[in-house]
């Protein structure tokens, strides 16, 4: 969990180099879009359940898919157009398992997480809730 | 006393993000001191508790005592 700035760059080339032998690294950045009526997004998490939840989420990511190694860095606080706010990756000796785990870690952080967002609309801060299409995303994997 | 921590909606609705109740503090207890909207939320099925950093399967066997802290939990939603 990260209160400031997530710095992509940095944490790509670690992972990297951390899996250098691995066949493949899949990776997803979610970003805040630029929708025109968002201007701000907040993420609140409570760090008793928060990071040990996220932390047995990437352990059941590893042991479901043939995995060398993952990364989850989320970030809590306000958020701007453009800035990150999820970066998820994952390193396999084949593409298939790295792009599934990708994709699980993502639908459980959306929707299965101890995490809390706003946004901010016409001046407005409004409750965020999954859509029905994140909780049929989750289901998948049931 | 025992400490209760409001998150998301949760924390405008009562306004504030925590407060102290009277230990010891049942389900009861709690459904009557919190707001009627939090209460009511809570009744449903996509809000939890947690007392002490674990999740409770069953709200209504919450058991908080003096020192606890209790988590309102409303539905989530990241990334």
């Amino acid at each position: 969990m990260l209160d400031k700035g997530l710095s992509v760059g940095e944490a790509q080339a670690a992972f990297s180099n951390i899996n250098r032998l691995s066949g493949g690294i899949a990776s997803f950045l979610g970003k805040v879009r630029d929708d025109g009526e968002t201007q701000a997004l907040e993420l609140t998490h409570y760090a008793p359940l928060t990071e040990p939840a996220i932390r047995e989420l990437a352990q059941e990511a590893l042991s479901r898919f043939a995995l060398d190694g993952v990364l989850v860095w989320h970030r809590i606080g306000v958020m701007t157009r453009g800035q990150p706010i999820v970066l998820v990756m994952a390193a396999a000796p084949h593409r298939r398992a790295a792009f599934d785990a990708v994709d699980f870690l993502m639908d459980h952080l959306k929707s299965a997480s101890w995490l809390w967002k706003r946004e901010k609309r016409g001046g407005t801060w409004e409750w965020i809730e999954p859509r029905a299409e994140d909780r049929l995303d989750l289901s998948r994997w049931t | 006393m025992v400490r209760i921590v409001y998150l998301g909606k949760f924390a405008d609705w009562a306004g504030r993000d925590e407060e102290e109740f009277e230990a010891p503090l049942d389900w009861e207890g709690l459904a009557q001191r919190v707001e009627p909207r939090i209460a009511e939320e809570l009744r449903g099925d996509r809000a939890h508790i947690s007392l002490d950093g674990v999740v409770l399967a069953d709200k209504q066997a919450l058991s908080a005592k003096d020192g606890s802290e209790v988590a309102l939990l409303p539905p989530v939603s990241g990334g």
